[in-house]
């Protein structure tokens, strides 16, 4: 049954991937008109220009430049740096790295705050604690990445030299000094984020409270915490994996001004260095990176979620 | 028509207003909005100081009398170019949200009215434009075509176009099920009346709830593109680009960036709440 469900919804994720390529492509390619004059300047020499872009192939057709870029793209070459003259592949697999590991420690902070949030106030409903963990999540999650970063910096960084202020940890640094560093860039996203998770494991146990099982096992006589346990919270949960996975595809924007403001060599600086030298091959390949991501991530939440929840699977059975 | 149905929508309406007189966060939210507004309109008559002066004997002057959030590198008075710093982000922010709710309102009526092979491909492309942060879709268009405000507020407003468009189809889909567009049809309407005389009205509260929505995301946007640099450009007096420009001496001068990220934090909360109420009263 999994099977016959990755045979519907693979189609889907490679016709959406195909026209995010075409996207990407023509934002690269199109949108800046003469990619030799808007790399190289208003002031470079006409022919450097026209030797620009025929070393760089731009002075093809569109169609054969798609059809040439998109079939090195799909065997893992991604093209030559216009700033580094040099293949874009390496660059982008060094600072996927970086950016998951920022990532990683974004996700063990805040998923379990989250979630442990939104099930305390769900216990409490209508409760100060409740409106107060509400309150706190929903603005939390609408202040600009930059704006609770530069307050955290002040405090942790600044005022009490707790925390450095750059990620870009000594070259021979070990897991755990990494894991130092990497702490005061992750806590803008997980500010970010705890009020989404919080808000999604909130109403999931909100709703498996309320309903027609739980009161049966409560009746029946188990004791509290077990039907909180499988009960309750294996039915609230569900939803809060969807959220989780759909925050991957969110979070690559986030990186973009994070890394940036710390200096770290992740997928988003990466892409806001490649935007600001108006490098296109490094900025659609890294582009293309993040929304296939994001494309694997929504489709491995579609499959866990059905692996995980006996009525979806029951439903593809039939 | 009779009596009784013309009555039927003033009353909902004075109960509305008066629901939005109870809401707080509408209220807080509000309030926020117009002491910021004022700051846009008028900014330049409040500010107790030249925001553009530059002042060579008192740079990086710490809060004080004279300037009470102090100095910038250039001596400038942080505390009226906090007040005037409200004017570009309030111009393209509105102007960005008004062009993506007028394209993606058209765009969604279209696909909503018509179905069929339109409505797949563009919910196809509105689906892959999903699969990419709106900062990172932005980016890649403003490095393209060049960074100035006019191009910022047209980057976003095509960026909000599919996700307004998204909501506006869903509704229509409702609404060409329901009687009054059937009759439409009967009496022999047009198309085009059918879906801007008949079907737009009742979408409206809908798009204002949207709308407003999304004007919270286009300040988070102009913000945070102002801040990496794609966004309103210098000799502004912008919170973001401010942030920005101060930001490597946060070490040591606190004060040059710690107010325009207070003002940026407390528009886009007042915007939100405003959001928030504004929807609480709608659905009342």
């Amino acid at each position: 049954m999994t099977i016959r469900f990755l045979a519907k919804r693979l189609p889907l994720s490679l016709i959406t991937l195909w026209i995010l390529s075409v996207i990407v492509f023509l934002g690269g390619q199109l949108l800046p008109g003469d990619v030799g004059r808007a790399v190289l300047g208003p002031l470079a020499d006409a022919r450097a220009v026209a030797h620009f872009n025929h070393e760089m192939g731009v002075d093809r057709p569109l169609i054969v430049q798609y059809g040439s870029w998109i079939t090195h793209f799909v065997a893992g070459n991604f093209g030559l740096s216009y700033t580094f003259r040099t293949p874009v592949a390496p660059f982008i697999a060094d600072a996927l790295v970086n950016s998951l590991k920022l990532a990683a420690m974004a996700f063990v902070l805040v998923v379990p705050l989250g979630v442990l949030g939104g099930v305390w106030a769900a216990l409490r409903v209508g409760s100060l604690t409740d409106r107060a963990i509400t309150l706190l999540g929903q603005s939390l999650g609408v202040v600009p990445e930059f704006i609770s970063s530069i307050v955290l910096i002040l405090i942790f960084g600044v005022w009490l030299r707790w925390l450095p202020m750059s990620a870009d940890w000594p070259d021979d640094s070990g897991p755990l000094t990494q894991i130092y560093y990497l702490f005061l860039p992750s806590l803008p996203l997980v500010l970010i984020f705890f009020g989404y998770i919080a808000r999604v494991a909130r109403a999931g146990t909100v709703e498996a409270l309320d309903a027609d099982y739980t009161r049966t096992a409560v009746l029946k006589g188990l004791s509290w915490s077990i039907v909180l346990r499988r009960h309750v919270l294996r039915n609230a949960l569900l939803p809060t994996i969807t959220v989780i996975a759909s925050l991957i595809g969110y979070l690559a924007g986030g990186l973009v001004i994070i890394e940036t403001l710390f200096h770290y060599r992740g997928i988003g600086g990466l892409i806001y260095t490649a935007a600001r030298a108006k490098d296109f091959p490094m900025l659609e390949a890294a582009v293309l990176t993040v929304g296939a991501i994001y494309a694997i991530a929504s489709l491995g939440a579609d499959l866990l979620n059905t692996f995980l929840n006996p009525r979806l699977r029951a439903e593809e059975a039939q | 028509m009779t009596g009784g149905e013309i009555v039927r929508p003033r009353s909902l309406r004075s109960e509305r207003l008066r629901a939005a007189g109870r809401s707080a966060t509408l209220i807080i939210g509000l309030a926020i909005l117009i002491f910021w507004v004022t700051c846009a309109l008028f900014g330049s008559r409040i500010a107790p100081l030249n925001p553009y002066a530059d002042n060579l004997l008192a740079t990086l002057a710490p809060p004080s009398f004279a300037h009470w959030f102090g100095t910038d590198q250039l001596g400038r008075d942080i505390f009226s170019r906090v007040i005037v710093g409200a004017r570009d982000i309030l111009t393209v922010a509105p102007l960005a949200t008004l062009l993506g709710t007028v394209l993606g309102t058209a765009l969604g009526l279209f696909v909503g009215y018509y179905r069929g092979v339109v409505d797949d491909v563009v919910s196809r492309v509105i689906e892959a434009v999903q699969a990419l942060p709106l900062v990172i879709v932005a980016l890649m268009a403003l490095a393209a075509v060049g960074t100035s405000n006019l191009t910022v507020v047209i980057v976003i407003g095509f960026v909000f176009t599919p996700l307004i468009a998204r909501t506006v189809r869903s509704a229509v889909l409702i609404e060409n099920s329901l009687d009054y567009v059937a009759a439409a049809h009967l009496r022999g309407e047009g198309a085009l009346y059918i879906m801007f005389v008949e079907i737009l009205p009742n979408v409206l509260p809908l798009l204002l709830v949207e709308g407003t929505v999304r004007f919270g995301y286009a300040i988070f946007f102009v913000a945070s593109l102002s801040f990496i640099g794609f966004g309103i450009q210098p000799p502004s007096a912008d919170w973001g680009l401010a942030i920005s420009e101060n930001y490597s001496l946060i070490g040591s001068y606190w004060w040059t960036v710690i107010f325009d990220a207070l003002a940026t934090a407390s528009l886009v909360v007042g915007v939100n709440l405003a959001a928030d109420g504004i929807q609480g009263v709608l659905q009342a």
